[in-house]
């Protein structure tokens, strides 16, 4: 293992995780409500009537931040470009979907608040997740590509 | 005014996400690319954020009520059961092969990332074909809308 310390960027990763830890703290106490944003995302399709209006607007939050930054940064964000093919971007879609469904939660839910609550379950859901996310991209990276350029 | 405070917190989060660079793929993969230069910002990121919340639930827990009012709502403390494994597994290597995960790709799609809009409508899929798939077990779809992600 060797830490990539040119790209390791610990200030911004520390202010940016208090300040995602911060908006998790003020809706649980403001709302009740867990920051869980595959849930979220789920109820976009409806289903659960009374929460489908927060949850929306946590996602209109979310999209808006990047716009929300122009009046500042008129510049503007270039879009992250993941250099991947349509059939990879739906596949890698599907799991998550399926997969935050099936687990309840994803690196919010789990990851975020639940380790916060000191539940086993999720710090079980995001060891699995590390881990298999790892596996994956081990599998990517230095299996099927240094086969293929082999 | 539940609705307003939502937003304020999807915006504050979102925030939090682009200092952080979790909007860039390119920097989750390489949290995860533990064989290749590995860059361990996102451990950082989610132990910041967690001890943030670890805060913030433990006022709530105190709260006779959530502050705008209403009532408090937080899934059910259940067993580690093979549908968490399963699940987290398979959430594991979607997000290992794209680096994107729910959150973050929403941040993105405001970035106009095409990318990301593939990547959610797949997601939406993916949820709608484990309801079809998987029986609901009991108490149907409401009860089981209570995950914590």
């Amino acid at each position: 293992m060797t830490i990539d310390w040119i790209n390791f960027t610990p200030g911004s990763a520390l202010l940016g995780g208090a300040m995602i830890g911060l908006a998790a703290a003020l809706l649980v106490m403001l709302t009740g409500r867990v920051m869980g944003i595959s849930s979220m995302v789920g109820k976009l399709l409806g289903g659960a009537e009374g929460e489908a209006a927060w949850s929306i607007s946590f996602i209109a939050g979310l999209v808006m931040a990047p716009i929300v930054l122009l009046l500042w940064q008129p510049a503007g964000n270039l879009p992250p470009a993941t250099g991947l093919s349509l059939p990879i971007l739906a596949a890698g879609g599907l799991l998550v979907g399926f997969g935050t469904r099936l687990g309840s939660g994803c690196t919010s839910g789990h990851g975020v608040c639940g380790l916060a609550r000191l539940s086993p379950r999720s710090l079980v859901a995001t060891l699995c997740f590390v881990a298999s996310g790892a596996l994956t991209v081990y599998m990517v990276r230095h299996v099927i590509n240094s086969a293929g350029a082999a | 005014m539940i609705r307003l405070a939502a937003l304020a917190c999807g915006l504050l989060c979102g925030f939090g996400l682009m200092v952080a660079g979790m909007t860039d793929p390119a920097k989750v993969l390489a949290f995860l690319d533990v064989a290749g230069a590995w860059d361990p910002s996102l451990a950082l990121v989610m132990a910041a954020a967690a001890s943030m919340a670890l805060v913030g639930f433990r006022v709530a827990g105190r709260l006779a009520r959530p502050l705008l009012g209403g009532k408090a709502d937080l899934p059910a403390t259940r067993g580690i059961d093979p549908s968490l494994v399963a699940g987290s597994v398979l959430f594991g290597v979607g997000w290992g092969l794209v680096g994107f995960c729910p959150g973050p790709a929403l941040v993105a799609l405001g970035m106009f990332s095409g990318d990301a809009a593939i990547f959610l409508v797949a997601a939406l899929l993916g949820k709608v074909l484990h309801d079809l798939v998987i029986p609901q077990a009991g108490g149907g779809p409401m009860l089981r809308f209570r995950g914590q992600g």
